[in-house]
C-alpha cells in the first residue's frame, strides 16, 4: 500500500528505542543551551534589566512567573496531544511522553503559582485571591496531579494510560479559559504583557531578557521531558534485550575502572 | 489511515468538542457573576445588594483619599467612569494603592451605599516601564496639556 509508506517515519518515531538513541546524543548539547540560557536570563533579568516605575524590584519576579506558567500551558498541550496519539495509534512512546510530562507540568504549575503569590503579596496586598485567573491555574494544578494519580490507579498500565489520556483531553479545554481569564472576567491579575497580534506593554530593555528567560525555559522543560521519558523507557523495556546490553556495557565499564 | 485508528480519531475528536461544549455552556450560565463583581455604576443603581459581602472597584478618584490623622482609617472614592462609589476602610492599604490607580475593595454595602471594607487590593496594569522613561513620559505629558491650554 502507497499510504502505509508514508506513515513510516511516524511509526519510527513510536519506537522507544530509537529514541532513547537518538536523544542521547542531543542530551549534552540540549543541556549546555539551558544552562547557559538560563544563566544569561536570570543576571540580565534580576542585575542588568532597569527596575519598574511603578512596582521597582518587586517585578523582577516575571522572569521566573511569566516563562513558567507558558511551559506550564503549552506541556498541557504536548502531554494531551501524546495521550491523544496513544489512544489513536497505540503507540509505546506517546503514553510514556504523556506519563512524562504530568509530573514536570505539576511542578511548573504549582511554581507559577507560588511565585505569583510571592508577587502578589507587595503588589497587590494578597498572596491569594480567588479570582478567574488564579482559580483557572489551580484547577490546572489538579488536573496534572489527576493524570498523573491515574497511571497508578489501575491495575495495568495500558488501562491507566488510556484514562490518564481521556482525562488530559477533556482537561485542555482549561488551557484557553486560563489563557483569555483576564480578558472575559474582571480579575485581580492583570491583562497579559506578552500579545500575539501587537507589540508587548513593556519597555524592550525589561523585554530582551524575558525572552531570553522564555526561550530558557523551553530548553528547560524539553530536556526534563527528555529525561523523564528516557528513565520510563528504560523501566518499562527492562526485558527487551537492547537494556538488557546496556545495562551490561555500564557494568563492566564500572568494573574497567 | 487505517479504519479503525480513523475512528479512533474520530472518537477523540468528539471527547474534546463535547468536553469543550459542555464547559462552555457552564461558563456561559455563570456569566460574568462569577467574581460577585459590581461596578460602581451598577451599585448606583442598585443591582448590589446589601449586608452581603461583595467586590467592587475601579480607578481610585484624584484627591479623594482621606486619611484619619488618629487612626488607620482612610475613606476614599472609586469611579468606572461613569458613577462613583465612597469605599471606608480601616486597614493597611497595599504599596501600589495611589490616587488614578486601580483597586478592588471587598466587604458590605451600607444603607447610605458605601462599601464598609475588610479588604483593599490593589490592581496593577500590563505595563512596564523603567523609572526614567516613566518619567520623561510624564513630562511629555505634562508639557503637551501645557501647550494644549495656551492655544
Amino acid at each position: 500500500m502507497a499510504s502505509s509508506k508514508g506513515w513510516t517515519w511516524f511509526y519510527r518515531l513510536g519506537s522507544p528505542r530509537w529514541f532513547y538513541e537518538t536523544t542521547g546524543r542531543w542530551l549534552p548539547w540540549l543541556g549546555a543551551v539551558t544552562l547557559l540560557l538560563i544563566s544569561i536570563g536570570l543576571v540580565w533579568g534580576l542585575g542588568f534589566a532597569p527596575q519598574d516605575a511603578k512596582q521597582g524590584n518587586s517585578f523582577r519576579i516575571i522572569y521566573l512567573h511569566v516563562p513558567v506558567s507558558f511551559l506550564a500551558l503549552a506541556g498541557y498541550y504536548l502531554m494531551a496531544i501524546a495521550g491523544a496519539i496513544g489512544l489513536v495509534w497505540r503507540m509505546k512512546l506517546s503514553y510514556v511522553v504523556m506519563k512524562s510530562a504530568a509530573p514536570i507540568g505539576a511542578a511548573l504549575t504549582f511554581l507559577a503559582l507560588f511565585t505569583g503569590a510571592i508577587w502578589g503579596k507587595p503588589t497587590w496586598g494578597t498572596y491569594w485571591v480567588w479570582d478567574a485567573r488564579i482559580t483557572s491555574m489551580l484547577i490546572l494544578l489538579f488536573l496534572y496531579l489527576g493524570v498523573l494519580a491515574l497511571q497508578y490507579a489501575f491495575h495495568s498500565q495500558e488501562a491507566g494510560s488510556k484514562a490518564g489520556a481521556i482525562l488530559a483531553l477533556v482537561g485542555t479545554i482549561n488551557i484557553p479559559i486560563i489563557y483569555k481569564s483576564v480578558d472575559w472576567w474582571y480579575t485581580l491579575h492583570q491583562p497579559a504583557t506578552i500579545k500575539l497580534t501587537s507589540a508587548p506593554s513593556m519597555h524592550p530593555d525589561m523585554f530582551q531578557p524575558l525572552l531570553v528567560m522564555i526561550a530558557a525555559l523551553y530548553c528547560f522543560y524539553a530536556l526534563a521531558l527528555i529525561l523523564f521519558t528516557r528513565a520510563e523507557i528504560l523501566r518499562r523495556e527492562r526485558d527487551a534485550t537492547w537494556v538488557r546490553d546496556l545495562a551490561l556495557q555500564a557494568e563492566s565499564s564500572r568494573e574497567n575502572e | 489511515m487505517h479504519p479503525i485508528r480513523k475512528q479512533r480519531l474520530q472518537m477523540v475528536i468528539l471527547l474534546v468538542v463535547a468536553a469543550s461544549a459542555i464547559v462552555g455552556l457552564m461558563m456561559y450560565m455563570i456569566g460574568q457573576n462569577a467574581n460577585y463583581f459590581y461596578t460602581p455604576w451598577q451599585i448606583t443603581n442598585g443591582e448590589a445588594p446589601q449586608s452581603v459581602n461583595i467586590r467592587a472597584g475601579g480607578m481610585v478618584v484624584d484627591n479623594s483619599v482621606v486619611r484619619s490623622p488618629d487612626s488607620l482609617d482612610v475613606r476614599f472614592k472609586v469611579t468606572d467612569g461613569r458613577a462613583v462609589l465612597e469605599v471606608h476602610y480601616g486597614g493597611i492599604l497595599p504599596d501600589l494603592f495611589a490616587e488614578g490607580e486601580a483597586a478592588i475593595a471587598s466587604g458590605q454595602l451600607d444603607q447610605n451605599l458605601v462599601l464598609q471594607a475588610t479588604e483593599v487590593l490593589a490592581k496593577h496594569d500590563e505595563n512596564y516601564t523603567p523609572p526614567e522613561v516613566a518619567e520623561a513620559m510624564n513630562q511629555a505629558h505634562q508639557q503637551k496639556q501645557r501647550e494644549e491650554l495656551a492655544q
